[in-house]
């Protein structure tokens, strides 16, 4: 029996990942816009819609809060936006970034590829033993939407990358924290193992 | 590796129904939507788009109705288009579950919209729908092509195609890309319904002139008119509807024709 927040920086769309969610075997799955009451959850989504300052704004009052749950050990999905959010710094704002991983997140190289990185692309894992990504076939096809991406300094957070101008990192997995740059909800068969695999750490952590 | 081509079955609704208009006989009933999209999903559609093609107001609240159930049910993207006027109009649309919306006519009456909703949703939200015609009626402002005879210019047309706005095809694909559109959705209306292919001539104008992603669409009859498109074009996916709701070409064996001819596809 897993409960599941998704974390709503206010600008909308969680309609699909709310679904997803349910669908992939959530037990219930609640919208909060304050992360007082986090604790009665089994896991954290920061979802993936918006722009990084609002974003960031959303939840800086919260960031003590937030820094408590990763330290309970909380399982906590940053999906897109919500993985950029957790480093120092985005290229997107001028805002401080939850600071919950070193590093930054940087503009697609705009001049190689087409921006936004709008499609389907290979996923080559490079951690096989991510809980996330277990029993994903390396060069599944998964569905990305961004024009930033993130720049971890410690490369071992990186289960996967993709190719799209250069070697994107585009899952991160460390201990109770995990991040995809592409949309799980929005990934097919493959996105919806991913959404399974994470319900699944929230009930084993419960 | 670079990015699967993309494979949109298009459905047309009408009062909460698919749809497709066959010339001179009306419009023919081709499903339930929700149906529908879900088949699509299940045989490997890489996206789906939904065109509200009468769009009255009562037709705006079974499409939101719509929306929502396909977002219960289907895993990939799903666009939304058809009289969406306003921040409001779209704004429903996705809060309803639709990933992006895609606007035409309204884009060129208001090309402000096209930056509102940037700016509000992202970019990756905003389809912009150009739909084009060859006019022949060429003067020095227009990017001017050759033909076999005479020489033309691309034309955007809007209201369905029906009405003409001197708008050159080229200059406006630039222009909404500045705006904000994060794709474009190119419709050939010369090319469209005649079951001949793609509109290579106009697809290849337009990806070389925009670095947004773009949707090709018109005229496709057969797997073979994707491979062409795909093969003699930059274009990053291709629309189609009828191949798809009558011809009982299956999607799946589409995909897996296009990857024997080398075409990066999503199997």
């Amino acid at each position: 029996m897993s409960k599941i927040a998704i974390f709503d920086f206010g600008t909308g769309n969680l309609f699909n990942l709310h679904q997803a969610l349910l669908r992939n075997g959530a037990h219930s799955v609640d919208i909060i816009r304050t992360l007082e009451e986090l604790e009665k959850y089994d896991g954290l989504v920061l979802p993936g819609v918006g722009n990084f300052d609002n974003a960031i704004s959303s939840i800086q009052r919260e960031a003590l809060l937030l820094n408590m749950a990763v330290d309970n050990g909380m399982p906590i999905l940053g999906i897109c936006l919500g993985l950029e959010m957790l480093f120092n710094k985005s290229e997107e704002g001028i805002l401080d970034g939850l600071k919950l991983l070193e590093g930054d997140v940087l503009m697609l190289p705009k001049k190689k590829v087409k921006v936004p990185h709008i499609g389907w692309n290979n996923l080559r894992i490079v951690k096989r033993e991510s809980n996330l990504l277990k029993g994903i076939p390396q060069d599944s096809w998964v569905y990305f939407v961004h024009s930033y991406h993130i720049e971890p300094e410690d490369k071992n957070l990186i289960a996967a990358i993709a190719d799209y101008g250069s070697i994107l990192p585009v899952v991160i997995e460390r201990s109770n924290l995990f991040g995809t740059q592409f949309h799980p909800e929005k990934s097919g068969k493959i996105g919806a193992q991913i959404v399974k695999n994470f319900i699944k750490i929230c009930e084993k952590n419960e | 590796m670079p990015l699967s081509k993309r494979i949109i079955p298009c459905l047309d609704v009408d009062n909460g129904r698919v749809v497709k208009g066959i010339r001179f006989r009306g419009v023919k009933d081709a499903g339930d939507p929700v149906e529908l999209a879900r088949k699509y999903s299940d045989q490997g559609a890489d996206e789906l788009v939904f065109l509200d093609i009468t769009a009255s107001k009562q037709d705006r609240e079974i499409m939101k109705s719509i929306v929502k159930k396909v977002a219960s049910v289907i895993d990939i993207p799903f666009t939304v288009g058809g009289g969406i006027r306003t921040l409001s109009d779209a704004r429903q649309i996705l809060l309803n579950g639709a990933d992006k919306v895609s606007i035409n006519t309204a884009s060129v009456k208001n090309p402000n919209l096209v930056t509102d909703l940037m700016k509000i949703f992202g970019r990756q939200c905003v389809v912009v729908a150009i739909d084009v015609k060859r006019n022949f009626r060429v003067d020095e402002k227009n990017t001017v092509t050759s033909g076999h005879d005479k020489d033309f210019y691309f034309e955007v047309m809007i209201y369905g195609g029906s009405k003409g706005t001197a708008i050159d095809a080229i200059q406006w694909a630039k222009k909404v890309e500045e705006l904000g559109a994060g794709e474009i959705l190119l419709t050939s209306i010369d090319a469209d319904g005649t079951k001949n292919g793609y509109d290579i001539e106009l697809t290849n104008a337009i990806c070389n002139n925009v670095r947004i992603p773009v949707i090709a669409s018109g005229g496709c009859g057969s797997s073979e008119h994707m491979f062409e498109v795909f093969n003699k074009t930059d274009v990053d996916a291709v629309l189609a509807a009828s191949i798809f709701h009558y011809d009982n070409l299956k999607l799946d064996k589409v995909k897996r024709y296009l990857a024997e001819k080398g075409i990066q596809t999503r199997l």
